[in-house]
C-alpha cells in the first residue's frame, strides 16, 4: 500500500479560516455583552467623579428603597480580601476611605432592569472631601507630595549601568520624547455573568478576559471562597490588548449574585469602558545617544518615567520591559539608565500590546534618526550598522540566544517597492484631510521614516510561565482541551491546525474554554502561539505516541520504527501501516502536557540579569503625506517585515500585522485620552478617535522566517510587534515632510503647523 | 407614549395636547442623549411617517428640502448637482449608518456650532420654515441659531423645512478634523460665489458660539475685486481674505482642539475655498 498524497486543509502553514469567522460576519457569534440567564438581575457601579477625595460617608438608604432594587453594596461587603491587583494587591474592590482616581468604583447596585440600576445609583449619596490630585509625575519622584496611598508614589525604580560610565562618543544626540495616553479600546466592552451556587457556598462567572486562572485566584481571594469553588468560563471576547489583564467587573459580579442568590449580568457603556480598564502608560522619555563618527552606537543614556495612574497594576513590568529595550534592536556596549513608574492620580495604567517597548521604541528610534543626520548617513544605513545579531549582548548583559535577523529585516523592508506618487487623479478622500475636502494636491509634502524594533516575548523576571493542554482522541476524532483565552488573537485556528497536523486526523474540536483545566497563563505578551501552542504540540505528542504505540503492539512492531505522515501511520519505508482514523476506531487516547518556557531570571540593582526568554524583531517603513499648512497627515503605505520564525496560518498573521500597524498608526497621529487634572475629557468614541478606513494605509507586509530553536513549533509570538517601531516610523515621515522636530506622540495638527 | 403622525398638522397638535412630548427624527442626537442620561422622554414625537419631510423640491430658482431628508440623499444624485457645498458637507457627516439617518432638521433642531450643515446653511442664506399650532413661519437661519444649541424654536414648534437659492456660482465646504473622515469638525467654512449679485458669501462653523458670517471679510473682497466673475481674485487675495476671516472667527479651546490652531485653520480653508473658488 502507497502513501496517499493529497493536499491536507487546515494544518500548519495554511490560511486555515477563524471557527467563529463566519458567526462574527454575520453577527450570531455571542459575545459577552450578548450573555443572557433566567430571572437574571443587572449590576452597575458608581464610580469617583473626583480625581483624589477623601470619602466622608456613604448613604445608600434611598437606593435600596427604589423598586427593583435588589442589593447595594459598599466595601463594608467584601467579605475575603479588601484588595485586589495583578503583582502587588494594592486596588480596592470597592473604595473605603479614599478616592484615588476618577472613576473609581465606590458602590455596586443589583436591579431588575438598567434603567433601575441606573436610578439607584443616582439615589446614592457619598459625600466627598475634595483634594488636590497629585497629576505630575515628577512630583512622586522627587517626594515633595505625601504619599495618595500606603504603598507609596513610588511603585518602582530600575537602573542599568553597564560599561563605561565616562564614555563621551564622537558625536552625541539627545532628546526629550514623551507619549500620551492611548487606549486599548477593544469593540466587545467589558462584560460578565455570575450564577451563584445553591447556598452561596461557590459561583461560576463567564467573562471576558485575558487569563481565566488569574482572575479565578483574585476573585476567590476577594470573595473569600476556595479556588475550586470560583469557576470561570471565557465568554466571547470581542478584542482585549491588554486592557482585560486586571479585574474590572469580576469580583463585583460575584459579589452581587452571591449576595442576591440570582444570575448577575455586568456590562460596561462605552464611556464607562474608559473608567473601567487600565491604559497604556503615558512617559517621559530622556535619551542621550553616543557614537563614533561613522555612526557606530556605543552607549545609551536614558531617563525613563512612567505614570502609572493610581494603582500599580503592571506598571513596575512594563518599566523593566521599557528600561531593558531602549537601546532597541542595535548592538551597544555601554548603559546609563533610570527608569521610573510612579503612582499619581490620574487613570491607572497597566498592559497594552507592546508593553512599555512601544514607549521605549519612539525614543530609540527618534534617537536613531538624530544620529544618522549627525553622522551624515542615512535613516537606513545608521539601523543596518548598529543591527543586532543572535550572539549580541544586552545591556543587561543577556545574551541574545533567539534567532535575530534584524538587518534582513531592514533590508527586505527597504526591497518593498514605494507607492506611487499623488497624482491630479488620486482621490481626495486618499489625500490629507481626506472627506473634509482640506487639501490643496500641489501643497501636499510626502515623507519617509523608518523604525525598527526589539521586542521581548512572555513573561519575564524569573515568572514561572507555562501553559496547559489536554489532547483526546477517540475514534477518529480529536478534542483540544484548554484554558487559553481567545480574544481574537486566533488561538482557536491555530490549535486545532497543531493538531491536525501532528495527528493526522482532520476533525478537531475544541472543548469549553474554562477553569476545567490547568492555567494557559494570559493571552498577553505575544506568547499564546508558542506557550499554548506549546502545550497543544507537546500534548498531541503524548498522544501520538500512544495511537502509535498501540499500532504496534497490536501488528507485533517495534513503535520506533512507525510514525504519523499525512492521515498515515507509516513505516521507516514510508509505506502507510493503517490511516490514524482507522487506528482510532474504538480507542480513546488522553493526555495533559504543560509547557515551560526556558526559564528568567531577576535584574540586578544595576539592571544585570537574564530577565527576559525570547525575542522578535520588526522593521517598518512609513510613507505619509502632509498637509504642512493645516498639520493634517495621511499615511499612505507601511512596508514591513517582521521575524516571525515560521509562518503558521498566513490570513491570521496578516491579520496581526495590519491591526497592529493601524493601533500603531491610531498613537502616531490620532489616538489619545486627554486627561486633565486628573479629569478624562474624552471618554467616548466621539472624541477618543480610533482610525477608521480612511485612515489606514496601505500595509505591504514580508515575513522573515528563521525558525526560533527555543520556539516549541519554530514560530515567534507576532501580536505585538506590528504596532511598535510603526508609530516612530509614521513621526519620522511626518518630520521628513515637514522638517519639524516632532517629539511628542500622538502628533496633533498644530504640533505640525503652529 | 410615541406618537407616528401621518401630517404635520396632526404633530403640531399632538405637541399642544402632549407638550413633553420630544421630536425624533433620525434620532443621533437624540439617541445619543437619552444613553448618556442626558435625556430622558415620557413621551416621543416621531417625524419617520410623516412623508412630506422626506422630500427635497425646486421651485422658481428656490430649493425646499424636508427637515427629515438624510444626508445621504443630499451627498450624491440631483440634489448634490444642485448644491454642491451642501453635498460636500453631508459626506463629512459621520459614518454611512449616520447619513443614513441624520437630517437637516437635527443640524438646526440641536444647532451646535459644528454642526456639519450649518455654514453651507449660512452662506445661502437658508430660510427655515417652522409649523407652529397656528401655522408657518419663517425665519431666516442667521437670526435661528442664537447660541451654542440654543435657537429660536418655540415650544410646540416643528422645523419642516429648509428654502436654499438654486445658484450658480461656485460654492465650496471644508472641514477640518483629526482625522480624515467619520470626525467632529475643529473648522470648516462654507463659500458661495454669486456672480449675478456680485458677491461672496462665507461661514464658518466650530470657530464661535454660533456659526459666523465672515463679512468683513465678504466686504472688503467685494470691494477688492469685481466679483460679477472670479478671475480678478489673485492668490494674495485669497491669502488676505484668508487672514481676515480668521480674524472674524471668535474660536474656543476645549479638549478637541486650541483656539490658536482653529483660528488658524479657518484662516487656511477659508483662503483655500477662494482659490478654488478663483480657479473654478
Amino acid at each position: 500500500m502507497s502513501v496517499k498524497t493529497r493536499t491536507r486543509r487546515d494544518i500548519l502553514g495554511t490560511s486555515a479560516l477563524r471557527p467563529d469567522a463566519v458567526p462574527k460576519v454575520q453577527g450570531k457569534f455571542a459575545f459577552s455583552s450578548d450573555l443572557w440567564a433566567e430571572n437574571m438581575l443587572w449590576g452597575a457601579t458608581l464610580r469617583s467623579p473626583h480625581a483624589y477625595a477623601r470619602i466622608v460617608s456613604i448613604d445608600t438608604t434611598a437606593a435600596w428603597k427604589i423598586d427593583g432594587v435588589e442589593c447595594v453594596l459598599t466595601h463594608e461587603d467584601v467579605p475575603g480580601k479588601p484588595t485586589y491587583g495583578l503583582i502587588a494587591s494594592d486596588q480596592p474592590v470597592l473604595a473605603r476611605d479614599f478616592v484615588r482616581y476618577m472613576g473609581e468604583p465606590v458602590v455596586l447596585v443589583a436591579g431588575d432592569h438598567p434603567e433601575t440600576c441606573r436610578r439607584a445609583l443616582a439615589a446614592i449619596k457619598v459625600e466627598y472631601e475634595v483634594l488636590e490630585p497629585l497629576v505630575d509625575p515628577e512630583k512622586s519622584i522627587d517626594l515633595s507630595v505625601p504619599p495618595i496611598h500606603p504603598d507609596g508614589n513610588l511603585i518602582r525604580r530600575q537602573q542599568i549601568i553597564r560599561g563605561d560610565q565616562s564614555l563621551i562618543g564622537e558625536v552625541v544626540v539627545e532628546g526629550n520624547y514623551e507619549l500620551g495616553m492611548q487606549d486599548q479600546a477593544f469593540l466587545g466592552t467589558e462584560a460578565a455573568l455570575a450564577l451563584p451556587d445553591p447556598g452561596g457556598t461557590g459561583v461560576e462567572l463567564y467573562v471576558a478576559t485575558q487569563w481565566l486562572h488569574e482572575d479565578r485566584g483574585q476573585i476567590a481571594a476577594c470573595l473569600n471562597l476556595p479556588e475550586d469553588k470560583v469557576r470561570l468560563v471565557l465568554g466571547g471576547v470581542g478584542g482585549a490588548f491588554g486592557a482585560r489583564e486586571d479585574i474590572s467587573l469580576q469580583v463585583h459580579s460575584c459579589l452581587l449574585a452571591l449576595r442576591t442568590s440570582r444570575p448577575v449580568k455586568m456590562q460596561y457603556s462605552r464611556q464607562e469602558s474608559f473608567f473601567g480598564h487600565v491604559h497604556r502608560h503615558p512617559a517621559r522619555i530622556w535619551m542621550r545617544h553616543h557614537a563614533t563618527k561613522d555612526g557606530r552606537l556605543l552607549r545609551v543614556e536614558a531617563r525613563v518615567v512612567m505614570d502609572g495612574g493610581a494603582y500599580a497594576s503592571t506598571s513596575s513590568a512594563v518599566l523593566i520591559n521599557a528600561v531593558t529595550h531602549v537601546q532597541g534592536p542595535y548592538k551597544c556596549e555601554h548603559a546609563t539608565v533610570d527608569g521610573y513608574a510612579v503612582r499619581t492620580n490620574n487613570p491607572p495604567c497597566g498592559a497594552m500590546r507592546g508593553f512599555g517597548v512601544v514607549q521605549a521604541c519612539f525614543a530609540h528610534e527618534g534617537q536613531m534618526d538624530k544620529l544618522a543626520l549627525a553622522c551624515g548617513i542615512s535613516p537606513v544605513d545608521i539601523r543596518l550598522i548598529n543591527a543586532m545579531e543572535t550572539g549580541d549582548r544586552l545591556i543587561t548583559g543577556q545574551t541574545i540566544l533567539n534567532s535575530a535577523p534584524v538587518a534582513q529585516c531592514i533590508r527586505e523592508t527597504a526591497e518593498i517597492p514605494m507607492p506611487p506618487n499623488m497624482t491630479n487623479d488620486t482621490d481626495v478622500l486618499a489625500i490629507p484631510g481626506g472627506s473634509g475636502l482640506t487639501a490643496t494636491p500641489s501643497k501636499i509634502r510626502r515623507g519617509i521614516g523608518w523604525g525598527v524594533s526589539i521586542k521581548n516575548l512572555m513573561y519575564s523576571e524569573g515568572f514561572d510561565d507555562f501553559s496547559t493542554a489536554r489532547c483526546t482522541v477517540e475514534d477518529g476524532r480529536v478534542s483540544l482541551k484548554f484554558a487559553t483565552s481567545e480574544v481574537g488573537q486566533g488561538f482557536v485556528t491555530l490549535a486545532p491546525q497543531i493538531a491536525r497536523t501532528v495527528l493526522g486526523l482532520d476533525e478537531v474540536f475544541i472543548e469549553t474554554i474554562d477553569t476545567g483545566i490547568g492555567s494557559a497563563g494570559s493571552t498577553s505578551a505575544s506568547r499564546q502561539t508558542w506557550m499554548s501552542g506549546g502545550a497543544v504540540n507537546g500534548a498531541c505528542k503524548l498522544v501520538a505516541t500512544n495511537i502509535i504505540a498501540e499500532v504496534a503492539k497490536m501488528r507485533g512492531l517495534d513503535p520506533s520504527t512507525l510514525q504519523i505522515q499525512g492521515t498515515d501511520i507509516v513505516d521507516l519505508s514510508g509505506n502507510a501501516v493503517e490511516s490514524v482514523v482507522a487506528a482510532t476506531k474504538g480507542k480513546r487516547f488522553s493526555e495533559t502536557y504543560e509547557f515551560h518556557h526556558q526559564p528568567t531570571g531577576e535584574l540586578d540593582e544595576n539592571g544585570q540579569g537574564d530577565c527576559h526568554t525570547a525575542f522578535a524583531f520588526v522593521a517598518h517603513r512609513a510613507v505619509v503625506d502632509v498637509d504642512p499648512d493645516l498639520g493634517l497627515v495621511k499615511v499612505v503605505q507601511i512596508a514591513t517585515a517582521q521575524d516571525v520564525g515560521r509562518v503558521l496560518n498566513p490570513l491570521s498573521l496578516l491579520g496581526q500585522v495590519e491591526g497592529g500597524i493601524a493601533q500603531g498608526l491610531g498613537l502616531a497621529v490620532m489616538e489619545e485620552i486627554i486627561v486633565e487634572n486628573g479629569r478624562v475629557r474624552n471618554p467616548s468614541f466621539t472624541d477618543y478617535l480610533l482610525p477608521t478606513a480612511l485612515d489606514a494605509p496601505d500595509v505591504i507586509a514580508r515575513y522573515v522566517e528563521v525558525p526560533d530553536p527555543y520556539a516549541p513549533l519554530g514560530a515567534k509570538g507576532v501580536g505585538e510587534p506590528p504596532c511598535i517601531s510603526v508609530t516612530p516610523a509614521i513621526v519620522a515621515a511626518i518630520r521628513d515632510a515637514t522638517g519639524v522636530d516632532l517629539l511628542r506622540v500622538p502628533v496633533r495638527p498644530q504640533d505640525i503647523c503652529l | 407614549m410615541i406618537y407616528s403622525p401621518k401630517s404635520i398638522s396632526n404633530a403640531v397638535q399632538i405637541l399642544q395636547d402632549d407638550p413633553d412630548a420630544q421630536i425624533l427624527s433620525g434620532g443621533t442626537d437624540f439617541m445619543v442623549e437619552v444613553n448618556f442620561g442626558h435625556r430622558a422622554p415620557t413621551s416621543v414625537l416621531s417625524l419617520r411617517a410623516i412623508k412630506e419631510l422626506c422630500t427635497w423640491s425646486q421651485q422658481d430658482g428656490v430649493i425646499r428640502i424636508g427637515s427629515a431628508l438624510p444626508y445621504a440623499q443630499m451627498e450624491t444624485g440631483p440634489l448634490a448637482k444642485l448644491l454642491p457645498a451642501l453635498a460636500q458637507a453631508a459626506r463629512t457627516v459621520g459614518s454611512p449608518q449616520i447619513r443614513a439617518a441624520g437630517t437637516l432638521g437635527g443640524n438646526l433642531g440641536t444647532s451646535s456650532p459644528a454642526g456639519d450643515s450649518l455654514p453651507v446653511l449660512y452662506a445661502l442664506d437658508a430660510t427655515i420654515i417652522i409649523a407652529t399650532a397656528t401655522g408657518e413661519r419663517r425665519m431666516a437661519v442667521k437670526d435661528f441659531m442664537v447660541g451654542p444649541k440654543r435657537n429660536a424654536l418655540s415650544k410646540g414648534e416643528i422645523i419642516t423645512a429648509v428654502e436654499l437659492p438654486a445658484s450658480t456660482g461656485y460654492q465650496g465646504y471644508s472641514k477640518v478634523g483629526v482625522r480624515n473622515a467619520m470626525v467632529i469638525s475643529i473648522a470648516s467654512a462654507c463659500l458661495v460665489h454669486n456672480p449675478i449679485d456680485r458677491s461672496v458669501r462665507l461661514a464658518m462653523g466650530t470657530v464661535g458660539p454660533t456659526i459666523i458670517r465672515a463679512s468683513a471679510a465678504e466686504k472688503w473682497l467685494g470691494e477688492e475685486c469685481d466679483l460679477a466673475s472670479a478671475s480678478s481674485i489673485t492668490p494674495a487675495i485669497c491669502a488676505e481674505f484668508g487672514r481676515r476671516c480668521g480674524d472674524e472667527s471668535q474660536p474656543i479651546t476645549d479638549h478637541r482642539s486650541t483656539a490658536e490652531y482653529r483660528r488658524h485653520a479657518v484662516s487656511v480653508i477659508t483662503s483655500r475655498l477662494l482659490e478654488r473658488c478663483a480657479a473654478s
